[in-house]
């Protein structure tokens, strides 16, 4: 059954047209990733609004201009939620940065929750890659693609992302003493463990009683808090196997999320250079989505 | 065909052609052949579709010599596929214009596993579960139900699924990293050990890329810890709409169960007959629930599993007591495929996905198609996910009777897209449902997937001919009219 496209989605690729710098606006809070746009890029803003929250299915379609807080306010009377963090961006903006969720341990990955994406190409035609189903390996994986592509290929208009349950029970602790990597072999799934080199907090989510459990067998010494610490506004990505080190830790203070590898740190993550022939197949995916070069000239993922 | 055969055979013993010769020099001479009897078995697949037409055989042993395979089928224009153990079953791994077929079951060797950072690096060919029997205390997440003898490189190259991908995810949550060897003969590595890699997710894009954007010769996977605490239902039911509805409620009411098979009353009944395993043979379909974690979540997810089956009629509620009865019920459900034999020779197993609530209508669907195209139809399928699996079992002897398989094949998966499903959720497109491929995308959208497709291959030289409907599978047609007919057929 051939999809069809709605008024917002038309008007959006009318918008975004067939020439012309342009860049796709979210909520701005992470407006700087990637470069900033050359001067004299159009400034269009997706459509918004939830389309279809279906909690039997565990599948929501939303358009990419929605604010993530507006989405969850959607699907939390349903007793689910999404993926996305929430830092006060949009949908489209969380897909396109595709930075994860701190809880990635019992929220999974953001590319993961995409089934579906539609984008409004460089010739300004709507393009669906993907499908509505939780399991779907019909032709090249698109949504996987458009996950952290900062809007280079594309600009994302509407997407179906497949949500989860609302665990029942959630606690965050802190301990002063306690080592976050041995927290994390010892815990079952934990939603996170991060720590700022002296102390650790953990977040537990599920069944009250396993819950309950799990504080209890990590002993003496935990506290309950409101959440986790003040998280510096850098996002380094290292091996997993490696945040325990001293040895890739950024200057200054940090906050890790042990089991993860992703470091909060008070300065920016170096550059990682792509090698030359990764870079190679990325420039050819660009000229083949935007053989003019218009889509969010200025910006690399 | 058979003439083109007939050619080839008696080709056979004459000086090997030059990309033969220059596959010797590259691999050892005993890892290239090109018997007739060996090209035209990796002519196939486990699918039912005719075998295509094979060129030499290699057997490389690393990356560099897949990569001396590349730069010889670019230097003489030939097309490449690569190839796992050949269960793929929509026809992915079946060569199309006597490419040079790179068979990867060598390559496989568990190379490192790192339990603390929970990361295992293999070799495409290692068989995914020999990889979950070699990680004590942990398994490979996907476990498709060919698990005994498909690969690694096959599970990425089609992103396999299996029972427990409902709450796990399918491969491509699962693998972190990949070294591949492209058309060019370079070596790339795609993704990385951290979470969140530089650049674009070329990873996340090569995985379900059914062999045509490279071949994969070092996998980073992510090896999960076995859970503490697992639970085993099998429930009873009249009739498989039951079945169906009471997995919908199950997920309505906020459990997301480890896997959910539900299998009917035929099925259930060649299982019984092949291995005892305590399945009801009087019920109309059963449905096989498990849930894992800590002890208290599964415990209270096993009785409210039960409570929900209960209220949509199930007539009984098994909980396996313990690990030989779980295994015992999870035995019944693995040797499906093989009782088929006792009920037909052949069978062509069908894949689409639907929404779950649609379930229970769609099979009802299936049942009729069958019935009118007067074929014998079975269900045993991966009901949490949608994810249908229709076998039509048959008697190829019979004359005509694989266009009337085919015929039903495409009703059913019509019937899928017209309730908002997918054309596959597991097997992939390969040459099996190419040409439904328009029925689910409109032309910008396969194009946008071709374009995806030469950003990896420009030359459109790996495994040509596949998924994409001819108008949009770039050079892939004219690279296979350009065989020369008198070398390979
Ligand atoms: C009885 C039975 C049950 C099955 N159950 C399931 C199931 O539950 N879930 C499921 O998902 N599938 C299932 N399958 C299908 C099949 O087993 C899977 O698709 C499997 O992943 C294929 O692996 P393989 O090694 O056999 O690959 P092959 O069949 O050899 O190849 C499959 C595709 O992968 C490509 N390929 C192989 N290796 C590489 C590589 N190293 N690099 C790049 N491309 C490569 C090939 O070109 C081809 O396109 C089942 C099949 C059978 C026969």
């Amino acid at each position: 059954m051939m999809r069809t496209v709605d008024d917002a989605l038309v008007a959006f690729a009318a918008e975004i047209g067939t020439d012309g710098a342009v860049a796709v606006e979210g909520a701005r809070t992470r407006w700087d990733r990637g470069g900033a746009p050359v001067a004299g890029t159009r400034i269009v803003q997706a459509p918004r609004g939830v389309v279809e929250h279906r909690p039997e299915e565990m599948t929501v379609r939303v358009r990419a201009g929605t604010t993530v807080a507006d989405l969850e306010a959607v699907l939390s009377p349903a007793g689910q939620r999404s993926a996305l963090p929430d830092r006060g961006g949009t949908v489209g903006g969380a897909l396109a940065v595709g930075e994860n969720h701190l809880d990635l341990g019992t929220r999974r990955t953001v590319r993961e929750s995409l089934l579906e994406v539609r984008y409004v190409s460089a010739e300004g035609r709507v393009v669906t890659g993907g499908g509505p189903t939780v399991k779907n390996v019909s032709g090249f994986d698109l949504p996987r693609l458009f996950v952290g592509s900062l809007g280079t290929l594309g600009c994302i208009a509407e997407v179906v992302l497949r949500v989860n349950p609302v665990p029942a029970a959630s606690r965050w602790l802190r301990c002063a003493d306690a080592d976050p990597l041995r927290v994390h072999a010892m815990l079952w799934r934990p939603a996170c463990v991060v720590g700022d080199g002296s102390v650790t907090w953990v977040h537990l989510e599920g069944h009250a009683v396993d819950v309950e459990a799990q504080i209890a067998s990590l002993g003496a010494g935990w506290e309950d808090v409101d959440g986790p610490p003040p998280l510096p506004p850098h996002r380094w990505s290292v091996p997993t196997g490696e945040v325990g080190d001293p040895a890739p830790r950024p200057p200054g203070r940090f906050v890790a999320s042990y089991g993860v590898g992703i470091l909060f740190a008070d300065e920016p993550q170096p550059p990682r250079p792509l090698p030359a022939a990764v870079a190679a197949i990325s420039v050819r995916m660009k000229e083949n989505f935007d053989p003019t070069g218009r889509l969010n000239p200025g910006r690399t993922p | 065909m058979l003439k083109r055969l007939r050619h080839v055979i008696a080709r056979d013993g004459r000086d090997a052609d030059p990309v033969v010769r220059a596959l010797r020099a590259a691999l050892a001479a005993d890892r290239v052949r090109d018997d007739a009897a060996e090209r035209s078995l990796l002519a196939h697949d486990a699918s039912v579709y005719p075998g295509g037409l094979s060129g030499p055989v290699c057997f490389p042993i690393s990356a560099g010599e897949v990569q001396a395979i590349m730069a010889i089928a670019a230097e003489h224009g030939r097309g490449v596929v690569p190839r796992g153990a050949g269960t793929g079953l929509a026809g992915g791994a079946i060569p199309l214009g006597a490419p040079i077929v790179v068979v990867m079951t060598k390559m496989n060797r568990i190379l490192s596993v790192d339990t603390d950072a929970r990361v295992a690096w293999v070799e495409p060919g290692v068989v995914n579960l020999d990889l979950s029997r070699a990680l004590p205390g942990h398994h490979f997440a996907p476990d498709p139900s060919s698990q005994q003898v498909c690969t690694i490189g096959g599970n990425v190259a089609t992103n396999s699924g299996g029972p427990h991908c409902l709450a796990e995810g399918v491969t491509n949550a699962h693998v972190l990293a990949m070294e591949v060897v492209t058309t060019a003969g370079e070596l790339v590595m795609l993704g990385g050990l951290d979470p969140e890699p530089a650049g674009l997710d070329l990873r996340g894009a090569f995985i379900g890329g059914e062999g045509m954007l490279g071949i994969a010769t070092k996998i980073a996977v992510r090896i999960t810890p076995d859970p503490p605490s697992v639970r085993t239902l099998l429930l009873a039911f009249e009739s498989i709409s039951q079945a169906a509805d009471t997995v919908g409620a199950i997920i309505a009411a906020g459990i997301v169960p480890a896997a959910l098979e539900v299998m009917d009353q035929r099925i259930t009944v060649a299982v019984e007959n092949f291995v005892s395993a305590g399945y009801p043979t009087d019920a109309g379909a059963v449905l096989l629930a498990e849930v894992d974690g800590l002890p208290g979540g599964t415990a209270a997810d096993a009785e409210a599993i039960a409570a929900v089956g209960r209220a949509n009629g199930a007539t009984s509620v098994r909980i396996a007591a313990d690990d030989t009865e779980r295994a015992l019920l999870w035995k019944g459900r693995k040797t499906a495929f093989g009782a088929i034999a006792q009920v037909k020779p052949d069978y062509y197993l069908h894949d689409t996905v639907v929404p779950r609530s649609r379930l229970a209508e769609v099979l009802a669907q299936v049942y009729e198609i069958a019935e009118r195209h007067d074929l014998v139809v079975m269900n045993v399928f991966h009901a949490g996910d949608g994810n249908l699996h229709p076998i039509l079992a048959y008697d190829a002897r019979e004359p005509g009777i694989l266009d009337r398989v085919h015929a039903a094949g495409r009703e059913i998966v019509e019937a899928s897209l017209a309730v908002g499903g997918v054309l596959s959720g597991e097997h992939g497109i390969g040459v099996e449902k190419q040409d439904l491929m328009s029925q689910m995308f409109s032309p910008d959208d396969l194009d946008h997937q071709a374009r995806l497709r030469r950003a990896f291959d420009p030359f459109c030289r790996a495994n040509p001919g596949k998924v994409l409907p001819s108008s949009h599978s770039c050079a892939d047609i004219a690279a296979l009219r350009s065989v020369p007919t008198d070398v390979w057929g």
